[in-house]
């Protein structure tokens, strides 16, 4: 086997193994971690209006306003297997059409590398708050958190909820104001 | 070349072994990847990211490992694979909106990172939501570049049938 034929394939061999080896010693250093950490959310205005859902059924369903603050630091949650964090913010609630409601009302991409102190005042949701219905007009109970889905460089794709959430309550009259 | 005066040399009895082995391979690739269907309960276990939708997190050719579990409901933020009516390839993006009913029946929304707005668009004609009969499975495990093969050996067929043939040919001629 001392041909260039046979040398080159045992490298080749020798170095996808080591190269394999590597990834998964990489993958198992982090799999147990724990990439929970706090964040403090706090809604500043809160309305709701009746007006019809044209991307979905044209009948007037419940569409609601949000902004609100984002304070949380994630820099301690990169590690050499942590690619990419995806964060997003959900609004979770019972109406009585739907006995469990998510809607992803902000989300945002931080690489490794970047800034990921938040510290955000005011922001305004990026997608829609579309009700499937008409459960969100004075609605007690809406919960917002915060949850990061972890991109490794190899491993698992754990979704993590920050500690700490934010309930509020829509008003009972809808607002026939522009917002 | 050696390999093939070594075939040459080999008798009856060799060459039938070096068949059954050959089968012994192919064999247990199909059991391990029926052996991943049943335990995680998804149709397709590994799939290969074809398209940049979900740049930065996912590039063509990066491997994700799905499940598809029951007992485990879909939640927003879930990346999901899902396959709409008159589209053969699966689409992996993740969940945007989610309301699922008392008696279990859910709907849902999905958006790829790196698009702009949602997957309404790409769904069958007047489809609104994806429901669980849509799902393939859940990205549970991602391993970058590996699809990177397949990916070429999609584009260019040649390649494939190099591939293939020289794998072949190495199991059954080459000896122990």
């Amino acid at each position: 086997m001392h041909s260039v034929f046979g040398r080159g394939n045992a490298m080749a061999a020798y170095t996808l193994s080591v190269l394999a080896g590597l990834t998964f010693c990489c993958f198992l250093s982090t799999v147990f971690l724990d990439y929970r950490t706090p964040a403090v959310i706090n809604t500043r205005q809160v309305v709701v209006k009746s007006i019809p859902d044209y991307s979905a059924s044209r009948e007037k369903n419940d569409l609601g306003y949000v902004t609100f603050d984002l304070k949380t630091d994630l820099t301690h949650l990169f590690n050499w297997n942590v690619k990419q964090l995806f964060l997003y913010v959900t609004a979770e609630y019972q109406t009585q059409s739907n006995q469990f409601n998510q809607v992803v009302l902000w989300d945002k991409i931080i690489l490794r590398g970047e800034n990921a102190v938040i510290d955000l005042k005011n922001i305004h949701a990026k997608y829609y708050f579309w009700d499937d219905g008409n459960g969100l007009r004075g609605h007690k109970n809406v919960t917002l958190t915060l949850s990061w889905n972890i991109i490794p460089n190899a491993g698992l794709l754990p979704n993590v909820g920050a500690i700490g959430s934010h309930s509020f309550a829509f008003p009972p009259e809808y607002t026939t104001s522009k917002v | 070349m050696d390999a093939w005066d070594d075939f040459k040399r080999m008798n009856k009895r060799q060459m039938l072994y070096q068949a059954l082995s050959f089968g012994m391979i192919v064999s247990s690739a199909l059991m391990i990847w029926k052996g991943l269907m049943v335990v995680t309960g998804s149709e397709s276990p590994i799939v290969v990211v074809l398209s940049g939708s979900m740049e930065p997190a996912f590039q063509r050719g990066d491997l994700l490992f799905l499940t598809n579990n029951q007992e485990d409901p879909i939640r927003a933020g879930d990346i999901v694979v899902f396959k709409v009516e008159g589209r053969e390839i699966p689409i992996v993006h993740r969940v945007l909106k989610l309301h699922e009913k008392s008696n279990g029946t859910v709907k849902f929304l999905t958006k790829g990172d790196n698009n702009n707005v949602d997957d309404r668009g790409l769904y069958a004609p007047g489809q609104l939501w994806l429901q669980k009969n849509h799902v393939v499975g859940r990205a549970r495990g991602f391993l970058p570049y590996v699809g990177l093969v397949t990916i070429y050996m999609n584009d260019y067929p040649h390649f494939k049938y190099l591939v293939l043939v020289a794998l072949a040919l190495y199991v059954l001629i080459h000896r122990e």
